[in-house]
């Protein structure tokens, strides 16, 4: 097996399903820019999973039943009895089963895709633009974000991604855009009486963070009156009730009047001058460089060749932000092809690439699922901030979550039985790349099962 | 690694160990004392756990967010004339009362901008730059020690603990232990391997010194996992043979809206706090009388009230010194009052006192170290910033 198709099924794909390594071996480059231009396919696990609208329907129903506990649990107390349940805890209780549903056709998905590639890009691009449950507000839609914002524009441009992003009702409630609103706002008597959250003036949450970290990046020349300033050019940008559950520009809430961002004026009215901006945001050379050194660093290596982002930042300007030619650029980076394993896989690449691996792991539910990536570091959906998941190796490589690996593997090897000859399969999915000690390793095991475990716990099993 | 077990081995038990670094043992006074980080990531608002409630501009600048003086319903603790503690931390306000908490406000790193993740990458990383360097000041100020060891609490190492110090981690599991025949075989396999064969030596050591404590984890990230974290850091340290420096990591802090009322989460959070470092003192036992538990946050947030009734990113906040060793019942602060021409940029809260006195400090006096790592190499260039003087008996 040549190298390049270790390094493409591998450090661009999510491991050798079988056959795999072997498709791939016959032109490993072309294999993979194929994925990066073709249409996603038909995932029947996503298709029957509810639209952020539906989930939006449920949450306010949601927030009366809160109230009435939080009514209740107040009584309790005064009256000394226990109060036997937080109420975040409920409102776990009541969502958790959508996430876990979310989380299963997720990896269902990536354990089988034939264009593992393109699933990457998916998970790189809905990192980059990061939603999370650790906000317990956005329990109900963190699944449908990059079903509804991301999928869709992974073969298209940058800018659309960004707009798809930034008005995600996931997005608006994480970053409390739906709580900025023009300085001097009186909330609606019904915000009173529900107890719903009041605004009456700024939130730069958002704001700061698409300039931060989803365009410009840190260093990418804002100040802190760019971000006031662009907070007051996106209130307005919010989430609607019950009869409307789902994006919406309220022009009551929106602070009008022209605005200066980065030293251009922006005259536009409405909803039009928070997209100009963000248009203008998708095409500042900033934003390429950012995005050039995250993909770098997330394909590539953990010091990002400069070289490599070079390439990328340029087809990014060159192509107007078309992530396809953004994502060919990537795998014209001869750095890309170079060190075999250079990065530790993160937990869930970890994950995937066991179940790719072995079929017989599939078996296991998504509520187990869901715990080995927890006890691994990498609970699905609840990234620790807005920056999403890190990605240098050292991140992922504490004492405690390499162990926790090494448990996984021993389950796993269990499941799989005596049915798989793990000498087999480390040749199957590494090639060339299986070390003399670790191929040793497995031929001297006791067992099969203890060879299996040793492969999917081995150093090279661990990297991509 | 050879492991403090595998050295003792090797010696049989002879008492002849106490030159060698890293055995606790047999160590030196020093190295009974305990370090405990505690980093509060998205940035803590300072006046919101210790409102300054006797600032004149206190309560109208705050609006909602003004937590009432003391001896009011629903008021702060009361601190001394001029702060309070939050209603939540009881158990805070008892250690403060035993003199075993020190209050400092008005505290902030070197960071003057308002990005997490660069001010959180520069608290830890402790060069006064974002990303100055790939190692934590933690683990350097540890391989700088007497061979004290490091134990982060959760599956990773966060940044603070990171670099050439080897260090472990730990965090309770649902899945079942593995084979020690197949552990046997891994040790061969990882043995040269220049990411893993530290962590799974360590790893190693960490399950043998919980042996016995029981290890089924709580699924989620729930209140009983932040008390179960903190009980076991608890129990790492007491161990004669445990590490000497534990962090624990706890997000959630960011709280751009909706910070009042009984159920938000930073009521959540504080009480989770409060309740944590009460956890981790019983745990401790008698060796929370050799211990300094730091808990410090990236950044504090706006003096005023936002639009949501919560506070954006802003500059000064809050630390918090625990522990027996602490010299406490006192709130250390050169206030620089809430004023508008007092504030930073006309929003935040002014720094007064630099994180890094107190962090050089707590290394001083917990792991012995001299001003000239602390100042060359802990905390690269920063003569300027001399340890706080008197924090720690």
């Amino acid at each position: 097996m040549n190298r390049e198709a270790v390094i493409a099924v591998n450090r661009f794909g999510l491991g050798a399903a079988s056959g795999e390594l072997a498709a791939a071996s016959r032109d490993p480059r072309g294999w993979l820019a194929a994925q990066a231009s073709t249409p996603a396919p038909e995932y029947p696990a996503l298709a029957e999973l509810a639209p952020s609208s539906e989930a939006l329907k449920e949450f306010p129903r949601w927030l009366m039943k809160l109230r009435r506990a939080r009514a209740d649990a107040k009584a309790m107390q005064e009256s000394g009895q226990p109060v036997p349940r937080g109420v975040e805890e409920s409102f776990r209780d009541h969502f958790l089963p959508i996430m876990l549903k979310e989380v299963g056709a997720r990896l269902a998905v990536a354990a089988t895709t034939p264009v593992p590639f393109q699933e990457r890009l998916v998970w790189f691009w809905a990192n980059h633009f990061t939603v999370s449950a650790e906000k317990p507000v956005i329990f109900a839609v963190v699944g449908t974000f990059e079903r509804e914002a991301i999928r869709p524009n992974v073969g298209g441009r940058f800018v659309d991604m960004l707009l798809a992003s930034s008005k995600h009702p996931a997005m608006i409630l994480y970053l409390d855009n739906n709580l900025s609103v023009k300085p001097g706002s009186k909330p609606p008597p019904i915000a009173e009486r529900l107890n719903l959250p009041r605004a009456t003036g700024l939130n730069e949450n958002l704001a700061r963070e698409v300039l931060e970290l989803h365009t410009l990046g840190v260093n990418g020349g804002y100040t802190q009156a760019d971000v006031t300033t662009f907070a007051r050019v996106l209130t307005g940008w919010t989430v609607g009730g019950l009869m409307n559950p789902g994006f919406t520009f309220v022009a009551a809430r929106h602070d009008a009047g022209p605005r200066t961002i980065l030293g251009k004026t922006y005259a536009q009215e409405g909803m039009a001058q928070g997209e100009a901006v963000l248009r203008d945001l998708a095409a500042h050379p900033s934003t390429a460089m950012h995005v050039a050194t995250k993909l770098a660093r997330h394909f590539i290596a953990d010091e990002p060749p400069p070289a490599a982002v070079e390439r990328i930042a340029r087809a990014f300007r060159d192509s107007g932000g078309h992530l396809p030619s953004v994502h060919a650029a990537l795998l014209e980076c001869p750095e890309a092809w170079e060190a075999p394993l250079a990065k530790l896989k993160s937990p869930i690449e970890y994950v995937v690439s066991c179940l790719r691996a072995l079929p017989a792991a599939r078996q296991a539910d998504s509520r187990a699922l869901f715990l080995a990536l927890h006890e691994m570091g990498q609970r699905p959906y609840f990234a620790p901030s807005p920056q999403g998941w890190p990605d240098a190796s050292q991140a992922w490589a504490g004492a405690d979550a390499l162990w926790k690996r090494i448990e996984w593997s021993g389950i796993l090897a269990a499941r799989a039985g005596s049915g798989i000859d793990p000498g087999v399969l480390a040749q199957e999915s590494y090639g060339d790349a299986v070390s003399e000690p670790t191929r040793l390793a497995i031929a001297r095991a006791e067992s099969r099962q203890q060879g299996l475990a040793l492969w999917l716990a081995s150093p090279e099993f661990q990297r991509r | 690694m050879v492991t403090r077990r595998d050295a003792l081995k090797a010696l049989g038990g002879l008492v002849a160990v106490a030159g060698l670094p890293g055995l606790a043992v047999a160590a030196a006074p020093g190295t009974e004392r305990r370090l405990v980080f505690v980093f509060l990531r998205g940035g803590l608002d300072g006046l919101s756990a210790v409102p300054a409630y006797g600032d004149p501009e206190f309560a109208g600048k705050r609006g909602e967010l003004a937590i009432a003086s003391p001896g009011t319903t629903g008021g702060a603790l009361k601190l001394d004339g001029m702060f309070g503690l939050s209603p939540f931390l009881v158990e805070l306000h008892k250690l403060y009362e035993a003199k075993e908490l020190a209050v400092l406000h008005a505290v902030a790193s070197p960071y003057r901008e308002r990005s997490h993740f660069d001010a959180q990458n520069l608290l830890e990383n402790g060069t006064g730059r974002p990303f100055g360097r790939e190692a934590g000041w933690l683990n350097v100020a540890l391989a700088e020690s007497a061979g004290a060891s490091g134990l982060a609490l959760g599956p990773n190492v966060p940044l603070v603990l990171r670099g050439p110090a080897t260090v472990s981690s730990w965090s309770p599991s649902v899945l079942p232990a593995p084979d020690p025949d197949l552990l046997e075989r891994l040790a061969q396999l990882y043995r040269n391997d220049p990411l893993l064969a530290k962590p799974f030596a360590a790893a190693r050591e960490a399950q043998g010194l919980m042996e016995g404590e029981g290890r089924r984890g709580m699924a989620g990230g729930g209140p009983q996992a932040a008390a179960q974290l903190a009980k076991a850091a608890g129990t790492f340290l007491a161990k004669r043979d445990g590490p000497r420096v534990a962090t624990i990591d706890f997000g959630g802090w960011d709280t751009h809206a909706n910070q009042i009322g009984e159920y938000s989460p930073l009521t959540r959070n504080l009480r989770l706090l409060d309740r944590g470092v009460a956890t981790l003192k019983s745990a401790l036992g008698p060796a929370w009388k050799q211990t300094a538990v730091l808990i410090v946050t990236e950044f504090g947030r706006t003096v005023a009230i936002n639009g949501s009734r919560g506070t954006d990113h802003g500059t000064a906040g809050v630390a918090l010194v625990a522990g027996g060793v602490v010299r406490g019942g006192r709130v250390i602060a050169d206030w620089p009052g809430l004023s508008d021409r007092a504030l930073h940029e006309s929003r935040d809260l002014r720094a007064t006192l630099d994180l890094r006195a107190v962090f050089k400090a707590a290394l001083a006096a917990q792991l012995g170290l001299g001003e000239a790592a602390l100042e060359t190499k802990v905390f690269p260039d920063s003569r300027g910033v001399k340890p706080l003087e008197g924090l720690f008996a």
